[in-house]
């Protein structure tokens, strides 16, 4: 399974970033090879549609799932249900370690 | 002559004094054209008993995906500054609200896959009433872009009554919409309000209008409920003070049924001349 | 931590003049948000103390470096703002007009042209009177829409409430029914909505309404001047109520509205007793329930 997750930092120490369009970073991480990447957002520039470069981000890195706070905007989701990826929210307040325990566990809410 | 009517803030009696000011100008021979650019919220054609006349659909370039030569680059999203276009490895989607309509996507695809075409916005409609035309942009709900509906509307009126007196409603504000309709006046009148809000929405305008350097005029309305905090700040930056509109309940009334204000109510009548004369010695 | 959004339509219904009231009654148990960021307001009423200030920035404008340039011609012909200018046979951006759209510096054969981020604007952390924090904003000459700098007061708005545990952020929404209002509507708990017994005040209404459907927000409203026009207050009352919209309060005509604007105070500081300031406090009372009540 490859992960996105929305963070605030490059570790697995870092808080979840609770917003999707205007997240500050994805970290990617893939179950199949335990790799961990992460990749700057920059959308802090953008007047609108952040939401949607920061989906078509997210796509060009063929996830199978991606954990978030609140979740995705309507333009961003009509991209990202373009693919097979699942989207988990509530994980606002967690850690990515604490994101990805509450994932395995089946503790987060599908958005879709 | 552009005679743009503006205020800092919403609510200070814009609308009822550019109909009034036209209806009187047409009752007395001028010939005058008001258009109201409040895209938004368009109320003048609510006070004006009038006919409609003509509906043009008002409309704006966006580019549209033909897929037959796409090669799937991705170019078109990267050089898009509104984020208008997304390049999915399949599909490129456009986003017609945010689009600018600034061309550059189409005319720098390698594949000429995204041909520029035209989309609804709004309508500008035209209205008959006695003696005077009113036209009027009003923007589809969902639409963003005012300013394209506002240079449209007075492209329009600019077109079609070139040597008319040409009133202009203008959004509330000091933004975008209202710098487009007034940049290509002559004169703007200030409509304010004597109270600290109206003092603090008349700064930002005043500010706005120096640094296009137009001519400035201040209208006063519902005088006397407030302090002479206006007056003290139009005598510092030598603006002149148009008319002193009383504070009256009636004329609330008269605008709450939708009547035209100055054939009821004589000092109303006569603030109005004042105006109408005011624009006359600018010309 | 709730939002509650009050917006109307149409200027001069008294949206401020009641944003400012419920605050002022609320006191450190909101955040208060001024997203009226065209005409802003409210800081006059609660007495802001301007304490905090950051740069806002949005868009962007082309720049000619003109020791760069070879007056080629070719942005002038790309540009469909007209914001390139032609003076003294060497050309300039017309920053009015500049969209920002970046075509010119794409095809400028010299590399003559930049874009750069413009300033559009400050952000305002304040102290107010009654001890609790306003975020408050002031847009910058000629910058584009609001839109982007209402979301920014807003989310620094629930920031704060959020780590300082209040209860609710109180926010006076833009007027209209462009980009800014939808942003100052984006995750609201609830809607009040202020009209008044008006020809435009109906018609506004309803465009207001219009645009509150297509976001599903529960909304309530208030009639202002509802004896205007008894008339037009009936037509607003119906309309409403084909709407499932609950009038929470209809207050007359009444000049106090402008004595407490001339002595920079909401209502229920001015005339504490007034018949006026108690049915605002009930309506105030009325929303919090509702808000309460939900889910």
């Amino acid at each position: 399974m490859k992960i996105i997750f929305t963070a605030k930092g490059d570790n697995w120490e870092s808080k979840i970033d609770e917003r999707f369009g205007r997240a500050e970073m994805f970290v990617l991480f893939d179950e199949a090879d335990d790799s961990f990447k992460a990749i700057k957002i920059e959308t802090e520039h953008m007047e609108h549609g952040a939401g949607l470069q920061t989906a078509q981000k997210a796509l060009e890195l063929s996830p199978d799932v991606i954990i978030t706070g609140n979740g995705a905007g309507n333009k961003a989701l009509d991209i990202l249900k373009r693919s097979s990826v699942k989207m988990y929210i509530g994980a606002g307040e967690m850690s990515l370690k604490e994101a990805y325990e509450a994932y395995k566990n089946e503790k987060l809410n599908l958005q879709f | 002559m552009r005679v743009t009517i503006a205020s800092g803030k919403g609510g200070t009696g814009k609308t009822t004094l550019s109909v009034n000011l036209a209806a009187y100008l047409a009752k007395h021979k001028k010939d005058v054209v008001l258009a109201d650019l409040d895209v938004e919220e368009p109320n003048s054609q609510l006070f004006i008993i009038g006919e409609e006349k003509s509906c043009t659909t008002a409309n704006k370039m966006v580019p549209h995906w033909d897929k037959s030569e796409c090669t799937y680059c991705g170019e078109c999203a990267d050089i898009c500054n509104f984020n208008a276009i997304v390049a999915l490895s399949d599909e490129i989607i456009i986003y017609p609200q945010l689009c600018h309509s600034c061309y550059a996507c189409s005319e720098l695809c390698p594949t000429n896959s995204l041909p520029m075409q035209s989309e609804r916005i709004g309508e500008i409609k035209l209205f008959e009433s006695k003696g005077f035309d009113l036209i009027e942009g009003r923007l589809d709900l969902g639409q963003e872009m005012a300013v394209g509906l506002i240079a449209q509307t007075i492209d329009f009126i600019d077109k079609g009554y070139e040597d008319s007196l040409k009133l202009f409603d203008a959004p509330p504000g000091t933004s975008c919409p209202v710098i487009e309709a007034t940049k290509k006046s002559d004169l703007v009148l200030l409509v304010t309000e004597p109270t600290p809000f109206g003092l603090n929405d008349l700064t930002l305008a005043v500010e706005t209008m120096k640094v296009l350097g137009k001519k400035m005029g201040v209208i006063i309305n519902r005088y006397g409920i407030g302090d002479d905090a206006v007056e003290a700040y139009c005598k510092a930056e030598h603006i002149p003070i148009v008319a002193k509109i009383k504070n009256d309940k009636a004329v609330a009334e008269c605008y709450a049924r939708g009547e035209l204000v100055y054939e009821q109510i004589e000092h109303f009548k006569a603030s109005i001349e004042q105006i109408a004369n005011f624009i006359e010695d600018y010309r | 931590m709730r939002e509650i959004v009050v917006i109307s339509g149409k200027g001069g219904t008294g949206k401020t003049s009641l944003s400012a009231s419920f605050a002022y009654l609320e006191g450190q148990n909101a955040i208060t948000a001024d997203c009226d960021v065209d005409a802003a307001n409210m800081h006059i009423l609660l007495d802001a103390d301007f304490s905090n200030r950051q740069d806002f920035f949005s868009g962007e404008v082309a720049y000619i470096d003109s020791d760069k340039c070879i007056d080629c011609g070719k942005c002038k012909t790309v540009c469909r703002f007209d914001a390139i200018l032609l003076k003294e046979n060497r050309h300039t951006i017309d920053r009015i007009s500049c969209e920002g759209c970046g075509y010119c510096a794409r095809v400028c054969p010299s590399g003559a042209i930049t874009m750069h981020k413009q300033k559009a604007g400050d952000i305002f952390v304040s102290n107010i009177k009654n001890g609790a924090t306003m975020v408050h904003a002031k847009l910058g000459f000629a910058a584009e829409n609001s839109g982007k700098l209402v979301a920014k007061v807003k989310q620094e708005a629930k920031m704060l409430a959020l780590k300082e545990d209040r209860e609710f952020v109180i926010t006076d929404g833009s007027p209209g029914i462009g980009c800014p209002v939808i942003s100052s509507l984006s995750g609201a708990n609830l809607v009040v909505l202020v009209t008044e017994a008006t020809v435009s005040g109906l018609h506004d209404l309803k465009r207001v309404v219009e645009l509150l459907k297509t976001f599903s927000l529960q909304a309530v409203c208030i009639i202002n001047k509802y004896d205007l026009n008894k008339e037009m207050n009936k037509m607003i009352e119906e309309y409403l109520s084909t709407q499932d919209i609950e009038v929470i309060a209809r207050l007359g005509y009444d000049e106090t509205f402008a004595h407490a604007l001339i002595e920079a105070k909401p209502i229920v500081e001015y005339s504490a007793q007034s018949q006026l300031s108690v049915t605002i406090k009930e309506s105030w009372e009325k929303i919090k329930t509702k808000i309460r009540n939900q889910k």
